[in-house]
């Protein structure tokens, strides 16, 4: 089993969700989340001050998915959260050992 | 004595009632440009002055202020707790007593203003102390130099309802507090964005709404110096909400709300001692002027390294010097009394001249006393917060409380309280140990 990880523009949830409903899959999390990337912060001007904000507001979506599936789970997302500008974020995959379903105690991939 | 004028009564029975509004006006101002975590203890110094000014102006704050002339630097004792006030006179048509209530609202504000400069890191006691100390030894004093027959009121100096008395006079004294408190942890590096912007409006409609007050009630009657008052205290403020948020426009790109609110308290200040002595163009020059200005000396503290946090210096200080200078550009001799024409309206330059000598000698002396009475503070007691309870928030660590519980698993009954996150009741042990936290505090 895998755990797909994306870190996408707050602006792109939707489009990743939707992509991710057309494929069928049954659940997500997401997340507020901070952070930069390549294209680090910027700097912002208010009231006569210059700041720079480094951590730009990103969201962080989980999935649960078996190894068939992880794939095309990974394509849609990146296509659905490319702008094609700096700053769209990352997908990764990651392997997971187990997955229990709390309400009947399945496990496995019955726990998907 | 003169006999009592009902409709002058009136009117500064409302008025007065209106300027007591500008003080939780000012919390809710203030306290909406702090932190979410410091915005109760913001909106506490604000109380806090009302609480103890009021006193303090019973006890003996009005009669130092409008009792018997002392060389012209101080009243004297005789009006000390407003005895014999009960049935005395009927200065210009309005009770005594009435009047030092009405200028009772004056001394609260001004000592709240000065908060302003010290959001997020001051001790609540000491700041108390502070609020006494000043209004006792600054306050009280300059009201009689301005208004109650002192010196600068003899020489002819013109402050209708407060430019140099309240606004120079807690603008000098929060710049010396700023400077006495040091800036906050992580300023100026940190972005110290406020955390809500429509109290922050509200408060400036507040202050706005009881302005009319402030300035019209300076009139003492319900007359056309009221009128003339109160046009231009709109106009000029008007004027000064335009003239800030283009000057933002133009340097950081966009017009903001709490430069509009910024705006028109600068307008409300630059026009408070000039509000009965101009025509209404003058005023919105005035309040143009002022606007435009304040908003850059906004920029002052970033270049001089003083954390002013809410700004204080910048439209209190700045705002009031403004006002109060062009009274000796934009005054009319027929409003103004006779001799006091502006420089743009025929006068001479006396009038100018007069104007900076009050300017300058409230500027100095409140920000010498200010300094010194603060650093006494701060050496003995201490003035400053420590570094970590400023951090964790000084709402917490000074008054115990939070203004804003959101989280529905936080809370009496919800699911952290329940896990034992968050504070639980429990009951109180014996106290063993020295609560070292509390006595430190």
């Amino acid at each position: 089993m895998k755990l797909v990880t994306a870190v996408i523009k707050p602006h792109q949830l939707d489009a990743v969700k939707e992509a991710l409903h057309t494929l069928g899959v049954a659940g997500l999390t997401v997340s507020e989340v901070q952070g930069y990337g390549r294209q680090k912060g910027h700097t912002e001007v208010y009231r006569g001050a210059e700041y720079t904000v480094e951590f730009l507001p990103k969201i962080r979506v989980e999935v649960l998915t078996d190894e068939i599936d992880v794939e095309k789970i990974v394509d849609a997302v990146v296509a659905a959260a490319r702008t094609g500008k700096i700053g769209d974020g990352k997908v990764w995959v990651t392997a997971v050992e187990e997955v229990v379903r709390v309400r009947t105690g399945e496990r496995g991939l019955d726990a998907l | 004595m003169p006999e009592l004028d009902s409709g002058a009564t009136a009117w500064i029975l409302t008025s007065a009632a209106l300027v007591l509004l500008m003080t939780p006006g000012l919390a809710l101002f203030y306290g909406g440009m702090t932190r979410s975590k410091s915005v109760l203890n913001m909106m506490m110094m604000s109380f806090g002055a009302i609480g103890l000014v009021s006193l303090l102006w019973v006890f003996y704050g009005y009669s130092i202020a409008f009792g018997e002339d002392i060389g012209g630097i101080t009243g004297d004792l005789s009006a000390a707790g407003l005895r014999g006030m009960l049935e005395s006179g009927t200065e210009g048509g309005i009770p005594d007593l009435l009047f030092a209530g009405f200028q009772l609202m004056f001394a609260v504000i001004t000592v709240a203003l000065i908060s302003g400069a010290i959001a997020d890191r001051a001790k609540f006691g000491p700041w108390l102390l502070f609020a006494g100390l000043w209004a006792t030894l600054v306050y009280f004093p300059v009201a009689h130099w301005v208004w109650g027959g002192g010196w600068i009121m003899e020489l002819g100096v013109l402050d209708f309802a407060g430019g140099t008395a309240v606004h120079i006079n807690a603008g000098a004294a929060a710049l010396a507090l700023a400077l006495v408190l040091g800036k906050r942890v992580g300023w100026p590096k940190d972005k110290f964005k406020p955390h809500n912007l429509p109290m922050v409006l509200l408060g400036a409609g507040l202050l706005w709404f009881g302005w009319f007050g402030f300035n019209a009630g300076s009139a003492g009657a319900a007359n056309g110096a009221a009128a003339v008052s109160l046009i231009n205290t709109q106009v000029a403020t008007a004027a000064a909400v335009l003239g800030w948020i283009v000057v933002e426009w133009l340097r950081d790109g966009k017009p903001t709300t709490l430069g509009a609110a910024s705006g028109a308290v600068a307008g409300l200040v630059g026009i408070t001692p000039a509000c009965a002595f101009l025509e209404p163009l003058g005023a919105i020059a005035l309040g143009l002027v002022a606007g435009a200005i304040c908003a850059l000396a906004v920029g002052l503290k970033y270049k001089l390294k003083y954390d002013d946090s809410l700004d204080v210096v910048a439209v209190h200080m700045v705002g009031g010097i403004i006002g109060s200078l062009l009274i000796g550009f934009l005054a009319i001799e027929v409003l103004a009394g006779e001799g006091n024409a502006g420089l743009f309206y025929g006068g001479g330059i006396k009038l100018l001249g007069l104007q900076a000598v009050g300017v300058i000698a409230v500027l100095v002396y409140s920000f010498v006393v200010a300094y010194v009475i603060g650093f006494a503070i701060e050496k003995t007691i201490g003035f400053r917060l420590s570094a970590d309870a400023e951090v964790e928030g000084i709402d917490n660590a000074e008054h115990a409380e939070s203004a804003y519980e959101f989280s529905s698993t936080g809370g009496g009954g919800g699911a952290f309280a329940a896990a034992g996150i968050g504070a639980s009741a429990v009951p109180k042990p014996e106290p063993t140990e020295p609560v070292s936290e509390k006595v430190a505090g």
